[in-house]
């Protein structure tokens, strides 16, 4: 069956005390290195941005399918999968960027992840909360004030079937 | 039309046409997983491969460096976990006495010009020194690629960075590398391969092209490729008994970009809090105490940078208050650093020198920093938080020297 190409979530503008959204949010602030022992999907979320100034406690305001939006080079740093599987394990939808670390990209793209590149963004007609429609397909939005990139090849064919390794199994 | 030196590489291993931008399926030479990631990549496996044979035993490894040895009973779980695997599978690990994967793998000839290695370490570019495609992973690819040796990339597109004029001493391959930061920035080159060139790179020694290698990642780049000099071409002969044959990029080879970088003449560098491309002359920063300073990393703990740290402190003692602390990249290096005496004059000076691995980068053997402690580190990142609450400062292993001596900058 096909996955939707729609999302519909709450948005969560991840900004700094400036109002602007937070660029080089590394690994290490997404996800501790003082966690990494932690193998069990469920117990990942509680640690989502604890050590992100100003965020430290979204891992309790973080409700499911809310979408997440922040600014450039996202994800940058180590090559840990936490980063990435923390927000599903909080059921967070999507991970909305300026643009990602190469490796994180990499990481949620291979884990069925959404993450989309924004193409534009007015901070002064959108607010934390707002339900947004995304359209992984075409790149279109519900919202004037928030555009997207529509998702590549590889990304919509591992997320359509669901991660990289049930992926690789259709290709061979 | 002509090719550079990563899409000569990718090319090599795939049987798709290469061209930058273009997703194409690449062949590994080299499997590994270390014990951050490890416990994943051996959990992922065993969901999604249970009782499969895990091919070409020989090419996939686990290396241990990050918690070495394990401090907690979790870490020492997860080392355990890989072991585990390891042994019912057949496949080798560099255990807790071995020091950094990367590193290993260039000291036993499995990162070779040409070749394509991955592993669960985001300064697996670091292999870019020896003219190999290194690629940091999570433990999802990893696992991928320990079954069918293979995974999918994105070409990345080059650019070329010119680096005009020559320093000497004290300035060294890690001031370049922060300058570097300092004038392109935490994402200069997002997503991008990069080739360096320039007079500066001859006399570099194999430390100074390491290090150059590895912050790459800091720079959002994939991967660079300093043009190869006569010291790592020695030092790979050395090891591997063998003339290591490097891939050069095509005379026409398209960049997206061509920078020049005017290095001549150039001072000191230090990274301040909490970025590592917040980048000062060290002289800027001159009269900042110093509480700590950490020697070692996969950027700046090669026998090298421990020379060159032992020149400056022999016969002195470190400033009272000051905690000098040494690890060695590797068990080789560690070896080179008790027969050269090295670890005599560390010991002499009051500095703490402990076994090989990541030490301070990775909640490591090494200890953290506490708030209002303020560290130089010879490492590649100094993101708050990252080694503990204090302020971290990256900076070349001459300077770290100097500020332990001194008690300041």
């Amino acid at each position: 069956m096909q996955k939707d190409v729609i999302l519909n979530g709450r948005i969560w503008l991840i900004t700094n005390d400036k109002g602007e959204l937070i660029n080089d949010i590394d690994t290490d602030m997404i996800f501790h290195n003082q966690y990494l022992t932690i193998t069990d999907l469920d117990e990942m979320g509680q640690y989502t941005f604890d050590n992100l100034e100003g965020w430290k406690d979204f891992a309790d305001k973080a409700l499911k399918d809310d979408i997440i939006v922040v600014g450039d080079n996202f994800g940058a740093g180590s090559s840990r999968q936490q980063a990435v599987d923390c927000f599903k394990s909080l059921a967070v939808q999507a991970i909305i960027a300026k643009s990602f670390g190469a490796i994180y990209k990499r990481n949620a793209i291979n884990s069925g992840l959404p993450i989309l590149v924004l193409d534009s963004i007015d901070l002064n007609n959108i607010e934390n909360r707002e339900m947004v429609e995304f359209d992984l397909e075409n790149g279109e939005t519900d919202h004037n004030a928030i555009n997207i990139e529509p998702f590549s090849k590889v990304q919509m064919d591992i997320y359509q079937a669901g991660n990289l390794f049930a992926y690789g199994k259709n290709i061979k | 039309m002509g090719k550079t030196i990563i899409e000569k590489i990718l090319q090599n291993h795939s049987e798709q046409k290469v061209e930058p931008g273009k997703i194409v399926w690449i062949d590994i030479d080299i499997r590994t997983a270390r014990d951050f990631g490890g416990p994943n990549v051996v959990k992922n496996l065993e969901k999604y491969y249970p009782d499969t044979e895990i091919p070409d035993k020989s090419n996939a490894f686990f290396t241990f460096d990050t918690v070495v040895p394990a401090k907690t009973i979790p870490y020492a779980n997860s080392q355990q976990i890989c072991r585990d695997f390891a042994k019912k599978h057949g496949l080798k690990v560099y255990d807790v006495n071995a020091g950094i994967g990367t590193h290993i793998l260039m000291e036993k000839g499995f990162a070779l010009p040409g070749k394509t290695l991955v592993g669960t370490d985001s300064h697996f570019n670091i292999l870019g020194a020896v003219g190999a495609f290194g690629q940091g992973m999570g433990d999802q690819d990893i696992a991928f690629a320990f079954i069918t040796g293979r995974n999918w990339f994105e070409v990345p597109e080059t650019i070329k960075i010119n680096l005009k004029g020559t320093f000497s001493y004290p300035t060294t391959g890690k001031d370049l590398v922060l300058y570097i930061l300092r004038k392109i920035g935490s994402k200069g080159v997002l997503g991008k391969s990069v080739e360096y060139y320039g007079e500066c790179l001859k006399d570099f020694s194999f430390s100074e092209v390491v290090t150059l290698s590895s912050m790459t990642t800091e720079m959002g780049g994939i991967i660079a490729y300093p043009h190869p000099n006569e010291n790592v071409k020695d030092w790979l002969k050395e090891h591997t008994g063998e003339t290591p044959e490097f891939i050069y990029a095509d005379e026409d080879a398209k960049y997206l970009d061509e920078m020049e970088i005017d290095v001549s003449n150039l001072k000191p560098q230090i990274a301040a809090p909490p970025k590592p491309d917040n980048v000062f002359d060290v002289e800027k920063l001159k009269g900042q105490k110093v509480d700590s300073v950490f020697v070692g990393s996969c950027t700046n703990g090669r026998i090298e940078d421990m020379r060159l740290v032992a020149d400056i402190i022999k016969g002195k003692k470190i400033a009272d208050d000051v905690m000098l602390r040494v690890v060695p990249t590797t068990s080789e290096v560690y070896g080179q650093m008790l027969s050269e005496g090295l670890i005599k004059v560390l010991y002499n000076a009051g500095a703490v020198v402990s076994n090989p691995g990541c030490g301070g980068c990775a909640n490591g053997q090494i200890g953290m920093t506490g708030k209002g402690e303020v560290q130089i580190s010879t490492g590649n990142r100094n993101f708050t938080g990252k080694q503990g609450y204090g302020d971290t400062y990256l900076a070349s292993p001459v300077t770290a020297a100097r500020a332990a001596l001194k008690g300041s900058l």
